[in-house]
């Protein structure tokens, strides 16, 4: 339609910061002490990943496909959904994204056998979604209760999960990257409209995952020398 | 309260003589000023309600409450006037739990919307609204931004004929398809409008506002302070002296009253979550207005700031 340029990212925002942080904190009190499972989950991931990637790779993307079901029913499905019908469409989105992992995890087992930048930068995002996203909402003056967990809150999920994939090596995994990579524009988009400084978190890891892929496929095209 | 025959008589005469009171006369007496729905003459308080954003709390049983306790304080201070839609998240269900916390205030007026691309699902998408409301019938349903207006308004007419919702209405904001809204308001019997008009955008003085006067349908105005912007972008600056001299306190209250003083509004509704913000809003409705010179020396201020 004609006015379709004249709506803005305000006009599509449904609820005030503040109703959405206190969601993480109702989230969080809800599910607390799950938190210190799945963010066992995140370090146990790390570590495989560092020490026995061959024997136990089909885990890690076990464990990831677990939680993203997770996140997808409990958090966007079960709670988001209340204060923004749209997380009624992106919920699926966490399903697929899922069911995916399952897939990769049965039926073609990744390799992280990866080095070099791009290893470091999938370092990097698996340890900022695991460790550094949870430490925002007190270093912005929010307090603990709204803190966002991996495989408790999606952006921490969802950063976490795109450093796995840059680690991993394997026919299904360019497959597994929309998904986390959407979410994470979403969740971006919507932080930079409430005015939330955290919103360079997603983005910066969505651009992070963009030229990590391209340096991997450049690459693999042989345009540039192996490091 | 047991109702003797001379508290009767006593409730009776005062309220013919509210009745007979001019509008201003009966602002003065601290009570928001009112205007009659053109098509039915039916005396509306002109100060409402909104819901957009500061209702959409889902299950938070703190911010449902402190809702409620904004329609509270709305209803305490003469209001009338609540409006929501199907597109503000969990916003109906929340006006439903504060109607049931307030013991269903017989004064509310009730303003809601179709909000579906799907002609079909119309119907369905009332009654739920009406379900999450927990009233009998609404007063006002409205066709939101236009969204398959055609199917929806006749639905909307059918309904009116059937007596299950009293008015009809269309609904747009922040300027967007006025030519569109024009011709419904030229061919349709509507008997409600809703656009934005605030003290910069005033575009709607060109056509709608005089239109709606001519041919005798309601406005209610939405986004008076543009979803806070205004009222942030102005906080810490002075008010202007001569704000004073229409009964003028506040930012948001000039600005109300900017847009209050249009003869062809008939009400503005202004979100908020505070029950000082709302009696702030509602008492922008008391006291003197300003003429069309004051009006123009208020649109000029705000915007050079």
């Amino acid at each position: 339609m004609s006015e379709c340029w004249t709506y803005r990212a305000e006009d599509f925002l449904l609820f005030s910061p503040r109703v959405y942080w206190r969601m993480f904190e109702a989230h969080n009190a809800a599910l607390w002490p799950l938190h210190v499972v799945t963010l066992a989950a995140g370090l146990f991931i790390i570590l495989l990943i560092a020490w026995r990637p061959g024997v136990f790779a089909r885990w890690i993307a076990l464990i990831l496909a677990v939680l993203w079901i997770f996140v997808g029913w409990f958090f966007l499905w079960s709670r988001y959904t209340t204060v923004n019908w749209a997380a009624a469409y992106v919920a699926p989105a966490f399903a697929v994204e899922g069911g995916l992992l399952l897939i990769l995890s049965f039926r073609d087992s990744p390799a992280f056998d990866r080095r070099g930048p791009v290893a470091w930068i999938g370092y990097i995002l698996l340890a900022f979604g695991i460790a550094g996203q949870p430490l925002l909402a007190p270093l912005q003056g929010r307090g603990w209760a709204s803190s966002e967990v991996f495989g408790i809150a999606p952006d921490p999920t969802a950063i976490a999960t795109l450093g796995v994939l840059l680690l991993a090596r394997g026919r299904l995994v360019p497959w597994l990257l929309p998904i986390p990579v959407l979410w994470c524009l979403l969740s971006s988009i919507t932080l930079r409209t409430m005015g939330e400084p955290q919103a360079w978190a997603p983005a910066a890891a969505v651009a992070l995952t963009a030229a990590a892929w391209t340096w991997t496929i450049i690459r693999q095209r042989g345009s540039l020398p192996a490091a | 309260m047991r109702t003797t025959r001379r508290t009767f008589l006593q409730t009776s005469l005062a309220t013919a003589a509210a009745a007979l009171l001019p509008t201003s006369l009966r602002a003065q007496q601290g009570q928001p000023a009112r205007r009659p729905i053109p098509s039915t003459r039916e005396e509306m308080p002109i100060v409402g309600l909104g819901t957009w954003i500061t209702f959409n709390v889902g299950n938070d049983p703190v911010l449902r409450n402190e809702c409620a306790d904004v329609m509270a304080a709305f209803f305490e201070g003469g209001g009338r006037m609540i409006d929501s839609s199907p597109m503000y998240g969990s916003s109906q269900p929340v006006v439903g739990y504060g109607l049931q916390k307030l013991g269903r205030p017989p004064a509310l007026f009730s303003a809601e919307k179709v909000w579906t691309s799907s002609a079909t699902a119309g119907p369905a998408q009332i009654e739920q609204s009406r379900r999450f409301w927990g009233v009998p019938k609404f007063d006002l349903v409205q066709v939101h931004n236009l969204l398959a207006w055609k199917a929806h308004l006749q639905t909307l007419l059918q309904m009116k004929a059937a007596g299950t919702v009293r008015y009809v209405g269309i609904t747009t904001s922040e300027g967007r398809r006025h030519d569109l809204v024009e011709q419904i308001m030229r061919n349709e019997p509507i008997d409600f409008v809703q656009f934005s008009y605030n003290v910069v955008d005033r575009e709607a003085e060109a056509r709608l506002l005089p239109l709606a006067a001519e041919r005798g349908i309601a406005v209610i105005v939405n986004r008076p302070f543009r979803q806070g912007q205004l009222t942030n972008r102005l906080k810490n600056k002075p008010l202007p002296e001569w704000a004073a001299e229409i009964g003028v306190s506040s930012w948001a209250q000039l600005m109300l009253k900017f847009i209050l003083s249009h003869p062809a509004v008939t009400v503005a509704i202004p979100a908020t979550t505070r029950v000082e913000h709302v009696r702030e809003n509602l008492s922008a409705a008391v006291g003197p207005m300003p003429d069309l010179a004051t009006r123009q020396r208020i649109s000029a201020h705000v915007q050079a700031l």
